[in-house]
């Protein structure tokens, strides 16, 4: 196995300011007689950017509900910002796996939803969903309808609709699925890019090894339904960083290591025994 | 625009210059059949006769009043049918137990005949509009009901989602998410609450009204004023027709804004 080293803290920052942000605790969720989650723990660092990879169906999605507030456990507990979670609490931003974007609503009008239902002062949405379109490169189809564009625009106007709001935590469940595997890259330096920025915390589900290998702080990888973290693997990038620590040998590494757990897990998901 | 879209939009004036040319050829051979007696001029009267004749009358204002008995009470009727019709569909929506117990019922509305209870609502409610818009309404209102739960069924969940995600309250999500999603089911019932008004109150004040555009062509008839009543005939086509038509240019734009490509 593939030895990653792992600092004590990603961005070398001393411990005792590594606040917890976000809380699973005992965590788990059941559909009917499907047990779909946990009994599962995180921890979510203010700050970091974590990425949740797992086989598919393992319960990825359930989590993002759970934590996000729109789903109840059925068991365990859910902090975010020290308070219990119920309901989606005001600073959690969430761009979900399916298009969200709202077919009747041109491109700007859709990145203002969240802002015109906070009344934010019309003068600052006008600035701020500009930035954003400016962004996620959408300035020149700010008067289309979703209809009009590739089903990658669509998905960076839901992300640019949810950056807008300006969250503390932001959940993204698989953003980039429907693009290319370049404009993925590219998308993943412009989400550093604003991890960075906003100082917002982070947590990214995706099935890609190599995206969560080169955005993460930390990477938690799940096992097959009902989904538990098996492990949690640390990066150790720095703070400053982009798509080109693909190149770096400690890039190999962290997607090998991640892909060694990953096998057995998908094995199991697809209902196959690990072939030795 | 891109050259599909011109595509589409040239195909689409194609469609309605048929239907024009279909409607004109309708009319001319009226027209000739009309000229050439082949049918008797106490049945049919010529459609320029017809056109000539309502033109006067429109002209004359001895039409205005009934024309806006006519229209008010249309106009109520779909506004009240279409307001009940929604605010039952959200609330049916809401209740799957209601519904169970209500979906018989609902999906056979059609078979029901309203007119036969006319009477009982001119004895309840006395001659005068009330019992004209209850008419009008009958079938608008399951109709509206019926649209309303179309369109809430298929609103996205991952929206309503989304709704909740910018912690929109009830009201809210109904107003900024549910209504703008379901609009295009929406129209379908307002295009049915008005075409069923309108058949509801003028065969109403046919049967017996004191006023209305009904009432007129009825009275036409029965005094054998074949001008008159034919002339109000065509009026009530044009302008049921072209409110239609309205509508429905009103719902394709919608759906073309959506239409994935
Ligand atoms: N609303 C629901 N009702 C019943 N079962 C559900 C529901 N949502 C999810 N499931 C089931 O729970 C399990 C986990 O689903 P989830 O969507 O969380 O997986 P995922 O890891 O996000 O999958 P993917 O990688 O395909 O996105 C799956 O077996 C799914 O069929
Ligand atoms: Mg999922």
């Amino acid at each position: 196995m593939a030895v990653v080293a792992l600092s004590a803290d990603p961005r070398g920052m001393p411990a005792q300011t590594r606040e917890v942000h976000a809380a699973l605790r005992g965590v788990t969720r059941v559909y009917g007689r499907l047990a779909a989650l946990g009994p599962l723990d995180l921890d979510l660092v203010k700050g970091e950017f974590f990425s949740v990879v797992g086989p598919s169906g393992c319960g990825k999605s359930t989590l993002l509900d759970v934590l996000s507030g729109l789903g109840r456990p059925n068991a365990g507990s859910v902090t975010f910002e020290g308070a219990p979670v119920a309901g989606v609490p005001d600073g959690v931003g969430i761009v979900f796996q399916e298009d969200a974007s709202f077919p009747w609503l041109t491109v700007a009008d859709n990145v203002a939803f969240g802002l015109r239902r906070a009344g934010t002062d019309p003068a600052e949405i006008a600035r701020r969903v500009d930035y954003a379109l400016g962004f996620m490169g959408l300035t020149d189809f700010a008067g289309a309808y979703p209809a009009q564009l590739s089903g990658g625009m669509r998905q960076r106007v839901c992300i640019a609709r949810t950056l807008v709001t300006q969250p503390r935590l932001i959940l993204l469940d698989e953003p980039f699925g429907a693009l290319d595997q370049q404009t993925r890259l590219l998308m993943g330096d412009e989400l550093l890019r604003l991890w960075r920025e906003t100082g917002a915390t982070v947590l990214l589900i995706t099935h890609a090894l190599d995206e969560a290998a080169m955005l993460s702080d930390r990477i938690g990888v799940m096992s097959s339904r009902p989904g538990r973290f098996i492990e949690i693997v640390e990066t150790g990038w720095p703070r400053e960083r982009d798509s080109r620590i693909v190149a770096e040998e400690r890039f190999g590494h962290v997607t090998a290591r991640l892909w060694s757990h990953l096998r057995e897990e998908s094995l199991k998901a697809i209902g196959k025994k690990s072939v030795p | 625009m891109t050259r599909e879209r011109e595509v589409i939009m040239t195909r689409e004036r194609a469609v309605t210059l048929t239907r024009i040319a279909w409607i004109a050829g309708f009319v001319v051979l009226l027209e000739a059949v009309c000229r050439l007696h082949l049918v008797n001029p106490l049945t049919l009267i010529p459609p320029s006769e017809m056109a000539t004749t309502l033109w006067g009358m429109l002209a004359s204002g001895e039409i205005a009043g009934d024309i806006a008995r006519t229209f008010s009470t249309v106009a109520i009727a779909v506004v009240l049918a279409v307001a009940i019709g929604f605010t039952l569909g959200v609330a049916i929506h809401a209740l799957p137990r209601v519904r169970q117990g209500l979906d018989p019922l609902l999906a056979s509305y059609y078979s029901i005949p309203t007119f036969v209870f006319y009477p009982l609502f001119v004895a309840i409610f006395g001659l005068n509009s009330v019992p004209l818009i209850v008419l009008g309404m009958a079938f608008g209102v399951p109709a509206m009901i019926l649209a309303t739960l179309n369109g809430l069924d298929r609103v996205p969940r991952v929206l309503m989602r989304t709704a909740r995600s910018y912690r929109l309250g009830r009201l809210a999500t109904l107003a900024h998410v549910v209504m703008p999603s379901a609009l295009p089911y929406l129209l379908t019932g307002v295009k049915l609450a008005l075409a069923y008004a309108f058949i509801g109150i003028i065969a109403g004040e046919f049967i017996l009204a004191d006023a209305g555009l009904g009432h007129a062509i009825a009275y036409a008839y029965d005094g054998f004023e074949n001008r008159t009543m034919y002339a109000l005939m065509l009026f009530v086509l044009v302008v049921v027709t072209g409110l239609n038509m309205t509508l429905h240019a009103w719902e394709g734009r919608l759906m073309r804004r959506r239409a994935r490509a």
